[in-house]
Parts: structure tokens; sequence; C-alpha cells
């Protein structure tokens, strides 16, 4: 492993060493006394209503995958930005035509009223 | 600067992406599984870092960790995960996943006896900053006709999208 990266494992570490040793710890303090009622998830002080693991609307699929696209949209950003006192202008007009061709793209996405909920 | 403890973080990363791996095929709960996922891409990551290449070990978070999983969780919650729990987990092909595994690891021992002629020994240290760097001088050097093109593969990807996804275009 590369030095640089040994205190991000360190952190890694202390937290996968902490968490459990929390755990355990409030496990052997408490008192133990559950009921039915307090083993009910919270929900604004509502009794929760069927599974929380019901099928979502398929609307929301639309903005996964368009997250997606602007999320390699952001990859591309990252290496340019390190580099972009050396890339100088023609990097910057590299990079605006690519972020022209997304940005016609969200227009059109925006008009065509995807991105509206109902 | 010089590598620490390579062969501990090696086998340290590739155990946890294994563990996670098995653990992703075995759960009958997909959002176990998906969580497992997320794990064995983070380990992957790490040993993207073990490599000297921040950058795709960066990609592999935000891409991979990041937007492929969203993508996944969707995908099962948008299933009716009720019904999927009761049906079988493994279907009965026995005999041609031996046979892949075989394959695959026969290819394997094959690199790993006779392939020392494919490999270098060994590779002179990297510079250990500048991966990034030098993604981006070739990214925006020889190659920025496919990194223009690449904003084209996106746009296609959005109105795919949204052609599809959408009933009254």
């Amino acid at each position: 492993m590369p030095q640089n990266y040994i205190p991000i494992f360190l952190f890694i570490a202390v937290v996968g060493f902490l968490i459990p040793v929390t755990l355990v710890a409030a496990k052997l303090v408490r008192p133990e006394n559950p009921h039915r009622t307090k083993l009910m998830p919270y929900e604004c002080g509502i009794d929760p209503v069927g599974s929380s693991r019901g099928r979502y609307t398929i609307r929301f699929y639309i903005v996964a995958i368009l997250f997606v696209v602007f999320d390699v949209e952001t990859i591309f950003l990252f290496p340019w930005a390190v580099k972009f006192k050396a890339l100088g202008v023609f990097g910057l007009v590299e990079m605006l035509i690519f972020l022209t061709i997304l940005i016609v793209g969200y227009i059109w996405i925006w008009k065509k009223g995807a991105l509206d909920w109902v | 600067m010089a590598p620490v403890a390579t062969p501990f973080f090696f086998y340290l990363l590739s155990l946890l992406t294994l563990g996670s791996a098995f653990l992703v095929i075995t759960r009958r709960n997909p959002v176990h599984s998906a969580l497992a996922l997320i794990l064995g891409l983070l380990a992957q990551a790490g040993l993207y870092l073990m490599l000297y290449a921040p950058f795709v070990a960066g990609v592999q978070i935000i891409l991979y960790a990041g937007g492929i999983m969203v993508l996944f969780l969707f995908v099962i919650m948008l299933v009716n995960l009720e019904r999927a729990q009761r049906e079988e987990q493994f279907n009965k092909q026995w005999l041609v996943g031996i046979l892949a595994a075989c394959a695959l690891g026969a290819l394997f021992v094959f690199v790993f006896w006779k392939g020392s002629g494919l490999f270098p020994t060994s590779l002179e240290p990297m510079a250990e900053a500048s991966n990034t760097q030098q993604v981006a001088e070739l990214l925006y050097g020889p190659y920025m006709f496919a990194f223009e093109i690449a904003s084209l593969l996106l746009l296609v990807a959005m109105i795919g999208a949204v052609v599809m996804a959408k009933k009254r275009i």
C-alpha cells in the first residue's frame, strides 16, 4: 500500500474497531426490557403502514438513470480540473464543447418534462 | 515513497472482495446482496490504490459504488421482493457452472506457471500523485476526439432513457 493511504486505512480500521466495541458495551450496560410497541419503527409518531420493502414508483427510475449520466459527466471534469492551468484555453474550449453537448441534452430533457413529477 | 506492508493489504482487500462476492450470491434478501456488493466494490477501489491508480479508484467509488449501485437498488426496489424471496435461489445448472469455473481456473493456473514471460518481473515505482494528471494529459491531448465522442454517447444515453421511460413524448 502506498504510504499516502496509510492514514485513510487507519481511519477505517479505527471505525471498524470502535463500532462493534460501542455496540457490545451498550449491550452490556443497558437494561434489557423489550416491548412490541417499543420495537416498532418510529414514523413521526404515526403507526407504520405496510412493509418498508414496498415497490417504488417507476418515475424514480428516470431520475436514477439521468443521475448516472451526469455522474459520468463529472468524472470527465476531475482530470480536467487537476490540469486546468497546463491545458489552458485549448482545454477550456474542449470542455466547453463537451459541456455544451450535454447541456443541450439537459435542456431537451427539461423541455420534454422528464423532470416534472406528474 | 516506499509502499508499506503490500502483501498484508493485498490479501486483506482480496479477502474482502471474495468474501463480499460470496455474500452477494448467497444472500436471499437482494438488498443485503447489494450492500455486500458495495463492500466488494470499495475493496476493489483499495486494490486500484495499491496499483498507484488513485484516479481509477475514485472512478470506482463514484461510478460503481455510487451510480451503478443506485441503479441496482432501484431495480431491486421496482421488482416484487416478496415473490423473489420465495423463488428458488440457484437454478440447477451445475454442469455449466463447473465447466466455466474449471476453464477460468485452468487459465489462471496456466498464467501462474507459464506466464512469467508475459509480465515484467519488476516495474519501476511510479510517481504516486501524478496518475490523475497523466490521465488528463492523455485525455485532453491525443484522445480529445474520443473525449468529445463520449459526450455524444452520454447525450444518446440521456435521450434514450427519456424516450423509453416517458410514454408521452
